[in-house]
């Protein structure tokens, strides 16, 4: 099909979906006028219920914690996919090489990187990562939680990279550790529901004790699910910046010997 | 009607981004048009859980009773967005790929299959 023919049957086709979609989506209650019982359920029983004051969390990590779960996979079959996608391969390893060396000393100069960046980078690393750490173990309380935190946390190697210590970046983005906090948060999830099963009760019970409300250590297992989804999802994009750069990060780390 | 306008926003952000998919030339575009696609989900469930007066569902500050929006679109939409961020690396990855394999990131002239 040619693309101006693909393009009319499209416009076709989506002028229909849209006269469709105003029919269906102008007799949905107007915005602002919330009719569903759940919310309105959950956010009076969740914070007596579950002693957790980040009703969100209470939702993703107890609620709907098997939902959640799932989500956590299909975010470890991507890196894990991305990991596959991106093994070196024995036979076009050589030849490769040879290319990008010639390549890249021929085009491509490493950037001076300015003293500014470099010490703001080395002041705000450590703010980011505390960050991190905060708002991934806080998540029962306040707005957060291991999705969030585990974000914040694996972009500190990106501003190492970007401030230039190559090194650095390789050292802690290569790590066994990543790899650890990648599986070990994934394997966690799963042997926290598992657990429940063995005492008896159903898959991803909320088993801990449920502490005071508003305390550090509360709410149970949410706690817990959150800090092991936080170090799935560090693990996970640091693997991620870590096999996207790796080219360029060898070829520099070479031409620096 | 009006009060309808961000239903509407979320069929047109999605069309585009659909619109952006069909018409692509370059598979890089096309992971970010999908990835525009997706955000009209994000306005859809954020209209469909907003209440008038609902503050955020946080009740660390706040007494339990107190007015707020629908929690539960919120949890659906924050796990969503860390988990399209990794699905768009890996379609990206692909792209690096077929770059490698079929010399190209045009879709039309991704036509050959080999093994």
């Amino acid at each position: 099909m040619s693309s101006r023919a693909r393009t009319t049957l499209f416009l076709v086709a989506a002028a229909g979906l849209a006269v469709i979609l105003v029919l269906g989506l102008i007799d949905l209650p107007p915005m602002g006028d919330y009719r569903g019982p759940y919310g309105y359920v959950v956010t009076q029983v969740a914070v007596y219920e579950r002693h957790a004051t980040d009703v969100v969390n209470a939702i993703n990590y107890d609620y709907r914690a098997f939902d959640t779960l799932g989500e956590e996979f299909i975010l470890f079959a991507s890196v894990v996919g991305v990991l596959l996608l991106f093994r070196p391969s024995p036979n076009q390893q050589g030849e490769q090489e040879q290319q990008k060396g010639g390549d890249l000393e021929d085009d491509e100069e490493s950037l001076p990187v300015s003293d500014a960046l470099r010490v703001s980078t080395q002041v705000i690393m450590g703010v980011m990562i505390v960050f991190g750490v905060y708002i991934a173990t806080h998540g029962q309380l306040t707005p957060g939680g291991g999705f969030q935190g585990g974000v914040i946390l694996a972009s500190t190697p990106i501003l190492i990279y970007l401030a230039g210590d190559v090194r650095a970046f390789e050292k802690i983005t290569s790590s066994p550790l990543v790899k650890l906090a990648e599986c070990g948060g994934a394997g966690g999830y799963g042997v926290i529901g598992i657990i429940a099963l063995l005492a008896g009760t159903h898959f991803l019970t909320n088993y801990l004790p449920l502490g005071t409300t508003g305390d550090l250590f509360s709410s149970g297992t949410i706690a817990v699910i959150s800090v092991v989804v936080g170090l799935e999802v560090t693990g996970g994009f640091v693997q991620l910046t870590q096999v996207y750069l790796r080219e360029i990060v060898e070829s520099q780390l070479k031409r620096e010997e | 009607m009006m009060l309808h306008l961000s239903y509407f926003i979320a069929g047109w952000i999605f069309l585009w981004g659909l619109y952006g998919i069909v018409t692509s030339k370059n598979l890089v575009h096309q992971v970010v048009c999908l990835a525009v696609l997706q955000t009209s989900t994000y306005v859809l469930l954020l209209t469909v859980g907003y209440k008038v007066g609902g503050t955020a569902p946080v009740f660390a500050d706040i007494p339990v009773g107190t007015p707020v929006v629908d929690p539960l679109v919120q949890a659906l939409m924050l796990t969503d967005i860390v988990v399209e961020a990794t699905v768009a690396a890996l379609l990206l990855s692909m792209v690096v790929k077929s770059n490698e394999l079929a010399n190209t990131v045009d879709p039309e002239e991704l036509r050959i299959l080999t093994g």
